[in-house]
């Protein structure tokens, strides 16, 4: 059991272009964490660095503060499951789940204790002696998991979109039996996928990875009410989070001659800097509608209204930007011209993309 | 790894060596051959390959051998095509017996056939030509082709085909436009196993020509006379057959992998 | 993938059995015909009908070349399916020029004519003119392959896993690209041992084309003509006298049509015996292939 610290790291496959770029981050020992992005942004590459698999181009891999960069994965004593199901065809279902304890040359009986218990966990005493080629995908994949639970001190046990290939009424079964399983064993999990609401279900703690970078870090929570990058408003939540391109002017921003009104803090960090890369950006979860204008209102043109049973999403035109904002399931729109509103603080400033100017902020 | 490397180097020594052999024995004089072993010609000379090339007794071998190999890798592309879809894609009476009848053909011993093929294409008065040859060679290699051929085609789903009927293609359409280059690489592993049979095959091609379609590698036999071996003609004859192999496996090298699995991996 | 029952499916089989059927059917019958009667020119000919098949069972000669036979197939089975797949473990994984320059050259014996592979080994390994040859002298060896019929018997040995070994490499290197890299991956984390590999990994995976491997070099060395021809000449004596030699000796050098074909005839059911038995293990193999690869889809 270890943390794992990543420090300055970089990987690239061609030496061109860099799949995972300068980057430092840190894992505590012992949570659940999800390494959430889209497909191609460097999440496998980075497990694989982690695990021994890959040997990244720069930087080093710390578990419990060792550098373990020149470890094999036999070394740093990694557990990992795969997107598909590798299970050795010519083995038993026993014999699978018994392997890497065979490897590690341990004593029978305690081998046979140790695959009834995982058997048991993953509902796979039934099938221990057929031959693992003639299961179905989804229990090919829990043996493939069960190989990775099996042993005992592991380090950490890696997960890569292990649930691709399940049906999804059985994804949530299993993802709750890794949760399970993560709180009785206290061993630090870490699961790559792509999909925001496993990694919401899996993790405490949620790495968000775009463009080879982790950029952020946090709880589901805080990704969703303080995104720390364009991308993770637009990656969580859904629709994304709305976002408008604005001009500094003097000490507002404007957008189409609309003004919008920046708290103390945002208006310090735009003079602080010269970008020109400003936007702003809202949750459509945050966003008010009516058809009589108010103080600090804004005009909006109605676009559609689609209704998802227990909320609608509104379609809306404002400042030349298709914007979503959600509603009441009972909520009625006309054609006619309406006014959006919202609580300043649900407003937020991006500077390069990157979150600028709240009030926790002290830059 | 270093392990792996010496080893795979040692083999493909193995393998090099006595084609090296061969090749700097062809730009020795007879007098070095059989004077004294040496790693390098001491007196380089084309004079064995001049001999080659201005003798048509001795190049119109290699003309003959490349007709009916070309000849025969047509036709069995023509006929096995067909063939190997209807395989691919149909059960129809007698089909699995064919498709061993067809491979038992592969079986059969050219030896215990000679005499019956030369009877036979005498009789049909194809005997001494590229034609007859070629036919030959096909009883061999358009079972191997379709074996190839139904692999590869096996891997192209059907609801291509089911896609471009309802498109409005016609049969013959659909098959030439969108489904042979689809299989593009089958077709280029199946020419080349149907060229690489035909053209290392002697025992047919010899028996069933005497002049006018001789190839090559029964030539090759002339080297022999009362004064012994002509032994640096032998060689650069042999050489001279090793190239057309290479030329073609190059082209093919990027399919070699999935080519040599037949399709079935 | 399921087919549909169609005979008009034999259309298109029809240009490929007719070419087939002419090339194959016709002259089989003509062997069948030789071997129940006894010929003494063109015009003259005897029904004789189970004789010659009781002479051929009880001649020696063919009893030792058919021996013979057997011990060479089985010997080069035994050397180069293994090295075959020695070969095919060493090659890179990775795609790139060297891994096609080491295809190409590993392919180069496949694509010589199969006397010049006789040519090359009979100059290679000659003692006065060949590398080989010499060498073995050179350290000591006794060695003459057409003096010592057991320097024969190595040299066209050899000779053959030198032209087909790399048939069963190619064909086992293409088995090994088709396992997908997690499975490596995976073993590593589970801390196989290299071993261990091979056992689980590799050699499952490898399984049917080392079928088709030795199926066509049990086929091919079964049938081996041309290269024992121009080494050896089937000697010294009869040391290297294989199958298909005595057989045309019959036929063409003595003219013996009729024992010469119900020998033909014995000698392509045996051949078609063995293969039928690994044709139907390969099936069998093939079909547990596709419920696995549909289960994994």
């Amino acid at each position: 059991m270890a943390s794992i610290e990543l420090r300055n790291l970089s990987h690239s496959y061609d030496g061109l272009t860099n799949a995972i770029e300068s980057l430092n981050h840190l894992w505590p020992q012992g949570g659940a964490y999800a390494l959430l992005g889209p497909s191609g942004c460097g999440k496998s590459t980075l497990l694989n660095i982690i695990s021994g698999l890959v040997s990244p181009s720069e930087g080093q891999v710390l578990f419990e503060d060792n550098v373990v960069n020149g470890d094999s994965p036999q070394q740093r004593n990694i557990a990992q499951v795969f997107q598909f199901p590798v299970v050795y065809d010519a083995m038993t279902v026993r014999e699978n789940l018994a392997f890497p304890l065979k490897n590690m040359k341990l004593d029978k009986h305690h081998i046979q204790q140790k695959v009834m218990e995982i058997a048991e966990l993953l509902d796979l005493q039934s099938s221990l002696d057929k031959k693992a080629k003639s299961l179905t995908a989804d229990e090919k994949q829990k043996i493939s998991m069960g190989r990775g639970l099996v042993r005992e001190d592991v380090s950490a046990i890696l997960f890569d979109e292990p649930l691709t290939v399940i049906d999804p009424h059985l994804k949530w079964k299993l993802r709750r039996k890794l949760k399970e399983i993560h709180e009785k064993l206290n061993v630090t999990m870490i699961y790559v996928t792509h999909d925001q609401l496993e990694a919401a279900t899996f993790a405490d703690e949620i790495a968000v990875m775009y463009q080879g970078k982790i950029v952020q870090f946090g709880t589901p929570q805080s990704l969703f009410e303080q995104p720390n990058h364009t991308f993770v408003g637009y990656f969580i939540g859904s629709p994304g989070m709305n976002f408008v391109q604005v001009n500094k002017n003097q000490n507002e921003v404007v957008a189409n001659d609309l003004a919008f009104n920046l708290s103390t803090t945002q208006k310090n960090a735009l003079a602080a800097s010269d970008t020109s890369n400003i936007k702003l950006g809202i949750r459509p979860e945050f966003i008010k509608l009516a058809n009589q204008a108010t103080a600090n209102s804004y005009p909006v043109d109605i676009l559609s209204v689609e209704s998802f049973g227990a909320f609608k999403i509104v379609e809306v035109r404002f400042a030349d930007e298709t914007w979503f904002v959600r509603v009441g399931e009972f909520d009625q729109f006309d054609a006619t011209p309406h006014y959006m509103t919202f609580e300043p603080t649900r407003l937020k400033l991006y500077l390069d993309d990157y979150l600028a100017g709240e009030e926790t902020d002290f830059e | 790894m270093i392990k792996k490397r010496l080893g795979l180097l040692a083999y493909i020594l193995f393998v090099l060596l006595p084609i090296y052999w061969l090749i700097i024995m062809s730009f020795k004089t007879n007098e070095e051959i059989l004077g004294s072993l040496t790693l390098w010609p001491a007196n380089f000379t084309f004079d064995n390959y001049i001999t080659i090339f201005t003798d048509p007794s001795w190049y119109m071998g290699y003309v003959n051998s490349i007709t009916y190999v070309a000849l025969n890798m047509v036709i069995t592309l023509l006929v096995a095509l067909p063939a190997a879809y209807a395989f691919s894609r149909y059960k129809f009476i007698g089909d699995k017996h064919l498709f061993f009848w067809l491979l038992s053909n592969r079986m059969a011993p050219p030896a215990v056939f000679l005499l019956p093929f030369f009877q036979l294409y005498s009789s049909v008065g194809l005997f001494d030509t590229h034609l007859a040859v070629a036919l030959a060679h096909c009883l061999f290699s358009i079972p191997l082709a379709v074996w190839i051929l139904e692999g590869f085609m096996s891997g192209v789903p059907k609801e291509i085909d089911e896609t471009a009927y309802i498109d409005g293609y016609s049969f013959g359409h659909f098959f030439i436009k969108i489904f042979i280059p689809m299989i593009r690489s089958g077709i280029g592993v199946t020419a080349f196993f149907s060229f690489m049979f035909s053209w290392v095959e002697l025992l047919l091609a010899r028996t069933l020509t005497s002049v006018d379609a001789k190839p090559i590698s029964a030539i090759m036999t002339r080297t022999v006379s009362a004064s012994g071996i002509d032994w640096g003609l032998l060689a650069a004859a042999g050489v001279l057959t090793i190239i057309p192999g290479v030329l073609v496996i190059w082209f093919v090298r990027n399919h070699v992998a999935k080519g040599f699995a037949l399709g079935r991996v | 993938m399921n087919k549909v029952q169609n005979n008009k499916a034999w259309w298109l089989i029809l240009p490929m059995f007719a070419l087939v059927a002419f090339s194959a059917i016709i002259p089989l019958m003509t062997v069948v015909n030789y071997s129940v009667q006894d010929i003494f020119d063109q015009n003259t000919a005897y029904f004789v009908g189970v004789e010659w098949y009781q002479e051929v069972l009880r001649n020696e000669r063919l009893h030792d070349s058919l021996l013979r036979q057997f011990i060479f197939s089985f010997s080069i089975l035994a050397i180069e399916i293994p090295l075959g797949i020695l070969v095919a473990l060493m090659m890179p994984k990775t795609a790139g020029w060297k891994t096609s320059l080491t295809l190409i050259l590993l392919a180069l014996p496949l694509l010589i004519p199969w006397n010049v592979v006789g040519t090359i080994w009979q100059v290679f390994a000659r003692g006065d003119i060949g590398l080989f040859g010499w060498a073995m002298n050179a350290l000591g060896f006794e060695y003459n392959y057409t003096a010592n019929a057991i320097d024969a018997w190595l040299t066209v040995v050899l000779m053959d896993v030198w032209h087909w070994t790399p048939l069963v490499a190619l064909l086992c290197y293409s088995g090994l690209r088709a396992i997908p890299d997690a499975y490596y991956q995976a073993a590593k984390i589970d801390r196989a041992s290299r071993w261990a590999v091979f056992r689980y990994i590799q050699f499952p995976r490898l399984k049917a084309v080392l079928i088709i491997a030795v199926l066509l070099r049990f086929m091919d060395s079964f049938m081996i003509y041309t290269e024992p021809f121009v080494l050896t000449g089937g000697g010294p004596g009869n040391a290297t006298t294989f199958l298909s030699q005595t057989l045309t000796q019959m036929a063409i050098g003595q003219f013996d049509l009729g024992p010469a074909a119900a020998f033909s005839l014995i000698y392509f059911l045996i051949v078609l015996l063995v293969s039928w038995l690994f044709f139907t293990s390969l099936s069998l193999t093939d079909k547990d292939q596709l419920k696995q690869g549909s289960a994994s889809s």
